[in-house]
């Protein structure tokens, strides 16, 4: 059988330098409704070789952040209005359109959702990847270039790839036509991945191989991986740190068990509640947050979350609440922690 | 043990030809999509089929809808076969058996009034005059979380959430015996999916309607379901009372199936069981057992005889050659 099943070993983290460093990043679209603040102001980085989850409810702003992270946001609505993304040092806002050409794919990458509207069903499998390839190797005849595609689809547990670079994606499962997709988005070796919820179209069973895939690319090449997901087992399985957003902003932020121990944002704390377990026998009903996220062009003056939380206090509704840091490095934006032991105002947060 | 059995599938089957040729049409082969499946839905309760895609559940949940003819077998409600009936009977039937599906973008009509899509069906099935039935409407938005005042609203005026509830209502009309639920929450976000899945319990009670749950995610099914039957390439390889299944999981299939699952505890300690490769095509599948070149404790026999379905604990039913 294959080798990547048995003796499977838990890739030992090696967790390394800053590689993607986002300093109050804020994209907006104009819309006829108004300014719709999707990406509102965030602050996040990724080291080497480190996983970083970020999660919360549809519309919340986790796919808009990953497309502004590649200078994709949709064009003429959607503007990067203000902030700062420095890879490996260098602001690529700053950067030329023609110079992200080259940015995009060897520097940061990423896998959306569905394998099949990523992939053109038109040409075989190995002339689409060739075609990106020739443009990270100048110079490199077409048939150099294709032993290289089948060497990436065998790095990504694509079986026999020499046959299958002749494929067509209709030729493909979904989990292998996935693999097509990791494997275009490592061929050029980028230092930062962006996985837009990668495995929701896939069998629990495929979607086990495909987070372990993407484990060892993650321990042979050091890869930084940015997950973006609503599946909270996911998260469990692949973090090392996690993103809550909730309209437009990030609400907490922590190491991964830190943060599944000790939700401290009501918002996450009540996403976690209503998440059914597979490991206990149900007795109790399900908690569910009432209500709907607010319309992000029409955002109150206070917390975001306020009008759904079932804690919520007169100061919630009217400012914005500032963001509180714990000893190890847990963040949460909640007017609750004011005062509470461990947690103190954050030096850089504007009240 | 004695239950009041509403639903009964009694070596349920269903082929579908693969033909070769545009005009002499030549069969070369079959898919054997649901194989010699037997199972019971006790009334007002819950029965979910769980696998992996082209396993076979959704053909099982068409087959009880009438919605594909079954090759041999049958599938009886209250003692009728289903695939017999004709004429008034078959409106009975619509009343009886409805459906909530998983997208409900595309299952409610764009071009409707709420109140007309919830009440077609028992204007359609009922003797009933349209004030009758729109009183019935305000009555059911009222019941799935909605309001009276909502009914003359489109869908599109509606959340995905709002309008999986929508969806519900007009399963629910005719007072129905059984809803088939195929995927009734995997289209919705989290918190929302909390919301529906709740919902679906009340009415249950309320109604003391059956389901037929047809989902991957075995959190919902736990949450959702009485009794859970595991589908492999169109077999029923496993079945059993949800949490005796949940806590003691014998099939290899059913172990590795739900080792594949992820729980949100990061320092969960699973045994993770990782299969090789896929599904293998339901055209030819596999002799013997259907699982064996996947399984990880296969012995020579597993591919050359048939396991027999054998009752290890009480209500608890496996196919496997290991027990």
């Amino acid at each position: 059988m294959t080798t990547t099943e048995e003796a499977y070993k838990e890739p030992v983290k090696k967790i390394g330098d800053i590689v993607l460093d986002v300093r109050d990043l804020r994209t907006y679209l104009y819309t006829k409704w108004g300014i719709t603040k999707a990406v509102d102001g965030l602050n996040f980085h990724v080291r080497e070789g480190e996983t970083l989850g970020i999660v919360g409810e549809s519309g919340c702003g986790k796919s808009m952040t990953a497309l502004s992270l590649l200078r994709l946001a949709p064009k003429p609505a959607a503007r990067t209005v203000s902030g700062q993304i420095f890879l490996d040092g260098e602001d690529i806002l700053e950067r030329s359109e023609s110079e992200m050409r080259f940015i995009r794919g060897q520097k940061i990458s990423m896998i959306l959702q569905d394998p099949m509207t990523s992939l053109n069903p038109v040409y075989s499998v190995g002339n689409q990847m060739v075609e990106a390839l020739g443009m990270y190797y100048d110079g490199e005849d077409n048939k150099s270039l294709k032993g290289r595609a089948v060497d990436i689809l065998r790095k990504m547990g694509v079986a026999a790839p020499e046959r299958r670079v002749i494929d067509y994606p209709h030729q493909m499962s979904g989990g292998m036509k996935q693999r097509v997709v990791g494997a275009m988005a490592i061929s050029g070796t980028p230092r930062v991945l962006i996985c837009d919820e990668p495995t929701t179209a896939l069998d629990v069973t495929i979607q086990a191989q495909y987070l372990r895939l993407l484990k060892q690319v993650q321990e042979d090449t050091g890869v930084a991986i940015i997950f973006i997901t609503h599946d909270m087992g996911v998260v469990a399985k692949m973090c090392d740190r996690v993103l809550v957003m909730y309209a437009g902003k990030i609400v907490e932020t922590g190491e991964l068990r830190s943060l599944f121990k000790n939700p401290s944002h009501p918002y996450t704390k009540a996403l976690m509640a209503s998440v059914p377990s597979m490991d206990h026998a149900h007795v109790e009903k399900l908690y569910s947050i009432e209500g709907q996220p607010p319309a992000l062009f029409d955002l109150p003056v206070g917390c975001r979350f306020a009008n759904r939380c079932e804690f919520a206090e007169p100061r919630c509704l009217e400012a914005y609440p500032p963001t509180y840091v714990a000893d190890d490095g847990h963040t949460a934006d909640c007017w609750l922690l004011e005062g509470e032991g461990q947690w103190k105002k954050a030096a850089d947060t504007v009240a | 043990m004695e239950q009041d059995i509403l639903l009964q599938a009694q070596d349920l089957t269903k082929y579908f030809p693969v033909t070769k040729g545009l005009v002499l049409q030549k069969t070369v082969g079959w898919v054997q999509a649901v194989d010699h499946v037997n199972f019971t839905i006790p009334r007002g309760k819950t029965l979910s089929l769980v696998g992996e895609s082209g396993c076979g559940k959704t053909t099982t949940a068409k087959l009880i809808l009438r919605l594909e003819q079954p090759t041999t077998g049958q599938v009886t409600i209250d003692g009728q076969d289903v695939h017999a009936i004709a004429g008034d009977e078959l409106k009975k039937y619509h009343t009886d058996v409805s459906a909530v599906f998983q997208d409900p973008w595309s299952s409610l009509s764009p071009r409707m009034r709420v109140r007309d899509i919830i009440s077609e069906g028992l204007i359609v099935n009922q003797k009933v005059t349209k004030n009758e039935a729109y009183e019935r409407v305000d009555e059911l938005l009222v019941q799935v979380g909605l309001r009276a005042q909502q009914s003359t609203l489109y869908p599109h005026e509606f959340s995905g959430g709002q309008r999986q509830r929508l969806a519900l209502a007009s399963a629910l009309v005719g007072n129905p015996k059984l809803i088939v639920l195929d995927e009734p929450v995997s289209a919705l976000d989290v918190s929302i999916q909390a919301q529906i899945m709740n919902l679906l319990k009340d009415l249950q009670e309320s109604y003391d309607v059956g389901f037929l749950l047809v989902a991957h995610n075995l959190a919902t099914v736990r949450y959702l379901a009485h009794e859970v039957a595991v589908m492999y390439l169109g077999e029923i390889v496993e079945q059993a009372e949800t949490n005796e299944l949940y806590d003691n999981t014998l099939h290899p299939y059913t172990k590795a199936l739900f080792s594949a699952a992820l729980t949100a505890n990061p320092d969960s300690q699973r045994e993770e069981i990782i299969l090789r490769g896929e599904v293998p095509s339901p055209i030819n599948p596999p002799s013997g057992c259907r699982f064996h070149q996947r399984c990880p404790y296969a012995m020579d026999v597993c591919s050359q005889e048939i396991p027999v379905r054998k009752e290890m604990a009480p209500n608890h039913f496996v196919s496997c050659h290991l027990y």
